[in-house]
């Protein structure tokens, strides 16, 4: 098991040094004058020589590709142009936004999307079964943007004033906010990589609320979590139920499972016990999957929501031209969906003993 | 006895000219019985119709404004009008729009039609581009092996290390925001799943035995690549590149609603979506009427992908 892990970690490196080249290039290919953009059309040359110089924007391309890469070794992503502020205080500041967005619509679709997966097997061409998979298809045909605006659009407006009005953006309402974690628990003073971690989870209002007993809030965080959730989830929940069912109505058809009915199990041991648990195998990876789309779904919801996650801010710094944080942001998001495809991986060879760990 | 030799003859020769006329025949029988398939070509069909008739079935021109047209705001030409049918107990004395006006004074139900155009070539032309330059790379790799197959796949690996819309957007970016850009980015995004299934099926094929019949007999790499292997990789290519369709069209409507692809006043559904954005509590019906129209056409592309995969595969029939 170790050496598949190590194997997998030095086969990624190359891929890793491919993503931070090509990020690196296409920001820099990308038309448009960072010193304009940031500092308005009127900038004059005095001015803007000054603002190239400061972030080494005048030097030649393959030494600002050195001064990068040298710099990422040392876990520093740049300071962004346009914010003046470190790249990483940004993505400790953002990318917890769209981790939670992503939890939440994963465990929506999962949940649900196994669900409605085992009770369409398990009533196979039922009304359910049918109403279910029919829905199917239509979830993964809608664009997650349209969805988003309509979803938007009939809980803030055609049921408002009723109790299932939702919020249509942002992340809590006017007037409530959070105690991050940090303070509650008198961590304030506290240094290195576990105050990162602390900060990091308490930019997730859920969390946040959830860990230091903040309801009220908590509430609120929730409320306007479920629409962006939603449209961000039901494409994953669509392919979810469709692959539960199809792969439960296999291991279904298998001789244990007419042994496990043979011996005299109710059904709903047999399907629970006996066939779900290998059914899931393939769902586990379909899971794993779904994550890219789910990715670039966040920029989509992020942007209709108002939700400030790194979704929404790579759109931003690419028409602001901020290289450094489109730059820092994307080998982020690249080296993340790395690691969680090995994750998914190992995992799914820890799941099946019978896959050969080479 | 002496029927031996002509039957011998017969079952040498009639396997290679008969099967592949039957499979296609079958497949189409098989397609042509399926509920999906019959469903997905249903829709696409409206579509097509609507691509083809749009100058009949419009009752405006594509980019028209409503004012240039003759129209005044008392026959109800106003931004984001809502929908006028006559039908319907809309005054008569205002003008018919049976999707409203968009806040250019455009007819929405003409330019949702005509934007049916948009979407098909989008979806054929970027999972073209994808399919062409993916199967090539997938070949390469597939056939010549070694550092040019590490070269290849590696390379196909640090694309998909990006979430696809990220990337598309980075790419299209570069390439400055425009219908065709968008494609391209999209395209691009693409060529690593046709490179895998073009890799994976000529590593399958490239040992059986009738490619060594005929590298015995003499045949060149390049005639046995496209003679031998390329007929025997379509099934999985064309049932991936019908469910790309789909997933292409998704893709460049997202650009286009973000502003990186279709520029106006072009009518596409993407980007008509993206205008409307910001009156979507007003006027829903400006998100509704594009949205429901790439709803329908990607639903049949996945409808007809779904269909295709199980009637070329006889494994899969259930």
């Amino acid at each position: 098991m170790l050496r598949f892990v190590l194997r997998r970690l030095l086969l990624a490196i190359p891929v890793l040094f491919g993503i931070i080249f090509v990020v690196f290039a296409l920001a820099r290919l990308i038309p448009g004058d960072p010193c304009r953009a940031q500092l308005g059309e009127r900038a004059t040359a005095a001015v803007c020589n000054d603002f190239i110089h400061r972030f080494g924007l005048d030097q030649p391309i393959p030494v600002q590709f050195g001064i990068y890469v040298g710099q990422l070794a040392h876990g520093d992503l740049g300071t962004s142009l346009k914010f003046g502020r470190p790249v990483t205080d940004l993505i400790i500041e953002r990318l917890p936004v769209t981790v939670e967005l992503t939890l939440v619509a994963l465990l929506f679709a999962t949940v649900l999307g196994i669900l409605l997966g085992v009770v369409s097997a398990s009533r196979r061409n039922s009304a359910v079964d049918v109403v279910t998979m029919f829905g199917a298809n239509i979830g993964v045909s809608i664009p997650v943007f349209v969805l988003g605006l309509v979803l938007a659009w009939f809980f803030a407006v055609v049921l408002r004033g009723t109790p299932f009005a939702l919020p249509p953006s942002g992340r809590l309402s006017s007037g409530i906010s959070e105690i991050p974690l940090t303070e509650v628990w008198g961590l304030t003073g506290m240094q290195g990589p576990l105050r990162v971690l602390a900060d990091f989870v308490s930019h997730m209002t859920i969390f946040n609320a959830l860990l230091t007993g903040q309801w009220g809030p908590l509430g609120d965080a929730l409320r306007h979590m479920i629409l962006p959730a939603v449209a961000l989830g039901t494409i994953p929940l669509a392919i979810i139920a469709r692959m539960t069912r199809s792969s439960l109505l296999d291991v279904m058809g298998l001789d244990y499972i007419r042994t496990a009915r043979a011996k005299g199990l109710t059904e709903r041991l047999v399907v629970l016990r006996h066939g779900l648990r290998n059914a899931l195998l393939p769902v586990v990876t379909i899971i794993g999957l779904q994550l890219g789309g789910l990715l670039s779904g966040a920029v989509l919801t992020e942007t209709i929501f108002n939700l400030s996650g790194v979704g929404r801010t790579v759109t931003e710094a690419i028409t602001g031209r901020d290289y450094v944080v489109i730059q820092g942001l994307t080998i982020v998001i690249a080296v993340g969906y790395l690691l969680i495809n090995l994750i998914v991986d190992v995992s799914y060879a820890y799941l099946d003993p019978r896959i050969r760990l080479s | 006895m002496a029927s031996t030799a002509p039957l011998a003859e017969q079952s040498l020769d009639q396997p290679l000219v008969a099967r592949p006329a039957n499979l296609w025949r079958d497949t189409l029988r098989n397609l042509l019985g399926q509920r999906s398939a019959q469903a997905g070509l249903v829709l696409l069909g409206v579509v097509l119709l609507m691509a083809v008739a749009a100058p009949i079935l419009a009752t405006h021109g594509e980019t028209t404004n409503m004012l240039d047209a003759g129209e005044t705001r008392a026959t109800g030409a106003v931004r984001n009008a809502a929908p006028c049918i006559h039908l319907l107990g809309c005054a008569a004395s205002k003008s018919q729009h049976i999707l409203g006006l968009d806040s250019n004074l455009r007819d929405e139900y003409s330019r949702v039609i005509y934007a049916s155009r948009v979407s098909l070539e989008v979806g054929f032309f970027t999972v073209g581009i994808a399919i062409i330059i993916g199967t090539v790379l997938g070949a390469i790799a597939g056939y010549a092996g070694g550092w040019a197959d590490n070269l290849v796949m590696r390379v196909m690996d640090v694309l998909l290390a990006f979430p696809a819309l990220v990337l598309a957007i980075a790419i299209v970016t570069v390439l400055g925001p425009s219908l065709i850009n968008a494609q391209i980015a999209v395209a691009i995004v693409g060529i690593p799943v046709y490179a895998r299934v073009m890799r994976a099926s000529v590593l399958s094929i490239r040992e059986r035995d009738f490619v060594t019949a005929s590298r015995a007999l003499g045949a060149s790499s390049y005639d046995i690549l496209l003679r031998r292997i390329l007929p025997n990789a379509l099934t999985p290519l064309i049932v991936q590149g019908t469910l790309g369709i789909a997933g292409a069209i998704l893709d460049v409507a997202a650009l286009s609603f973000l502003g990186l692809g279709s520029q106006p006043p072009a009518a596409d559904w993407g980007s008509m979506i993206g205008d409307a954005r910001n009156v979507v509590f007003v006027a829903p019906w400006l998100v509704l009427a594009p949205g429901a129209a790439i709803a329908i056409m990607v639903l049949g592309f996945n409808l007809l992908g779904d269909g295709l995969r199980d009637a070329l595969d006889p494994r899969l029939n259930r």
